[in-house]
Parts: C-alpha cells; structure tokens; sequence
C-alpha cells in the first residue's frame, strides 16, 4: 500500500468535515433561534470530532510526528482538498440549510460505502459517522422541506440557494485525490457510483419540498484540487489565527 | 403575525425502566420540529432514550391561587406515609 496516496485520501474526506464544521461553528450563538443554533453547532461538533479521527490516522500514516493539529491548522490553502460546497458562506440560514443537506446526502452514500473499506480503520470511522450523518440529513431535510414547502418568501429564498449551491454539488464526485490502486485495493470508494443515487435522493426531497430541481448542466470544480473560492481564505484566517499568532499554544 | 413558534413542553425518559420526567421546554413550528429540537437542547450529553414533547397550552396546570385548599389540607396528615411499621432488621432496602 502507498502510504502517500493513503494519506491524500483521508485529507481528501476530512477536509471537508473540518471546513464546513468551521462554518457551521461561525453559527454559534448567531443561530435564527436558541434550537437551531444548537442543532447547527452539535452538528458542526460531530463533524470536527469525525475529523479528529481521519487526522489522527493521517498523522500515524504520515509517521513525521505530527499531530491532528498540524494537519488542521499549519497547512497553506491549496493543501486543504475540501471541495468548493462546504466552504460556501452562511449568507442566511437557508444556506446554511440547503449546503448542509446537499453535503449530508452525499456523505451518508460515502460513508455507507467507506464502512465496507479493507482499510479498519477507515472503515470504523465510517460505522461511528454513519449514525450521527444520519441524523444531521434527516435534520437539513426536514428543514428544506419545511423551507421549500413554507411561505411565499421562503420558498422563493429556498429554490434561490438549490440554484445558487447546485453548480458545486458534481464536484462531490469527482475523482481527484482518489488513486485508483487504493479502489482497487478495496480501500478507498468509488465516487461515481454514487451519483445516480445522489441526484435521484436529492431531486426526489426537492419535489417533495415543492423546489425545482436546476436543469443546469455545468458544474465548478476546484476545491479537491486546492482551488478554493474567494471565501476560503478568510474562513482559513478564523481557523488558524491563534496556532498562527501564538505557535504551539495549548488551553 | 405571531412572532415566535408555539411553546412546547419537553419530558425525557433517561434509561429503561425509568418514567419520562419533565426537562424544560422550548418552541418549534411542530411536533416533529419539537422532537427533533428537544433532541439537540436536552439530550446531547446523554440525558435520555425517549423523548415526550407536548404543546404547553395542551397542558391544564392548577392553580397556584388554589395552592390553599389544594394542598395544604396533607400537611397534617403523616399517617398517609406507610412510616410507621416496624421493619425487622434483615429488610435493608425498604
């Protein structure tokens, strides 16, 4: 096994736990309300403790001495392989809605496929993720529904993020950082089996919400690459300013 | 327009065996949003294995005005609590 592309491809799945859990974590205690404000963080705090896990193996896979911490905070911003949809900006809840749900269908697919990796450890990650996953699917679901199926005005600002996330979404799919001796080996999975499925679970919750679901056929890609939107940076400036202002600090 | 969403009541069962006990309460738009925040408010450290919510007007209180005739008529009446028998020794958990 190459530990190299071993490495690349856990950073490649939890990258995107640590970022959008950073954007979620933006959330707390600006929340529209004292329980949505909660759900978004405990959520957010599921996914940085699964990242937790991925960085941990990472660093043992690496075997430089480094910690979960190096990977999470010492890195430059083409290092980091989330792709382009959890980096998006809360602009207001529905965002923060629609990302989550387009995000936690996708993942639920992975990890339901990453719990039958020859790789033990990932695969263990995988089981202890899926039930948390589950619940924050049902949770953004609901809340598309909810949304989409509400008011006049929600459902105009609903159907606006679908169309405003939806060129990010086929990038979930794509293959970048994924090495092909690692599926073949049965460690990592093989994403695009997972795209029919995707768009069939999303347009099915989209109709149920009464949105409509984008016929756009072009979608960005980047962020698995390390070309990340304009709103990275800034995310990335939050996450790494106190181990950047004072180097190795604990608390 | 109502500002807030309606008041539930929120009742937690800890573990089997035990009777669902009143946690506190919160607001939601519905039963299925109630449960739901009632799981991420009161049982994201563990606290429970059921979850009871109950829209607050549903919920008929009494009184506290009536505190007087309600209630206090028992203070005096200590013979209501089975205290008073002798239990032998070997009983260790009554």
């Amino acid at each position: 096994m190459n530990k190299e592309s071993l490495y690349d491809y856990i950073l490649t799945i939890a990258d995107n736990c640590l970022i959008l859990g950073q954007r979620l974590g933006e959330l707390c205690g600006h929340g529209p309300s004292l329980e949505t404000d909660i759900a978004g963080t405990n959520i957010s705090l599921d996914l940085i403790g699964q990242t937790r896990s991925f960085y941990q193996y990472a660093a043992d896979i690496e075997g430089k001495g480094k910690t979960e911490d190096d990977i999470a905070f010492l890195r430059l911003e083409k290092d980091y392989k989330n792709c382009l949809l959890v980096e998006q900006p809360n602009d207001h809840f529905g965002y923060v809605i629609g990302r989550q749900y387009l995000w936690d269908t996708f993942y639920l697919l992975f990890l339901n496929e990453l719990q039958n990796s020859s790789d033990e450890t990932l695969s263990a990650i995988a089981k202890k993720g899926i039930k948390e996953v589950s619940y924050h699917r049902r949770f953004s679901g609901d809340w598309v529904k909810r949304l989409g199926d509400g008011s006049e005005e929600s459902h105009l600002k609903m159907q606006e993020v679908v169309n405003g996330l939806w060129p990010y979404v086929d990038e979930l799919f794509d293959m970048t950082g994924v090495s092909k001796e690692l599926i073949k080996q049965g460690i990592a999975v093989d994403l695009s089996k997972l795209r029919e499925t995707y768009f069939k679970q999303v347009s099915a919750l989209l109709e149920e919400a009464t949105l409509e679901v984008p016929e756009r056929k072009y979608f960005v890609y980047g962020g698995k690459k390390g070309v990340h939107s304009e709103y990275f940076g800034y995310l990335l400036s939050d996450l790494q300013y106190m181990q950047r202002t004072y180097p190795n600090m604990t608390w | 327009m109502k500002k807030n969403w309606p008041l539930w009541e929120v009742f937690v069962r800890s573990k089997n065996g035990l009777e669902h006990r009143h946690f506190g309460s919160l607001r939601a738009a519905d039963a299925e949003m109630a449960l739901e925040n009632a799981r991420d408010v009161y049982t994201r450290r563990m606290e429970g294995i059921s979850i009871w919510v109950v829209e607050s007007k549903d919920i008929t209180a009494s009184n506290p005005e009536n505190n007087g005739e309600l209630f206090e008529p028992a203070q005096d009446k200590v013979y209501r609590h089975p205290t008073f028998y002798e239990l032998p020794d070997e009983l260790k958990h009554m």
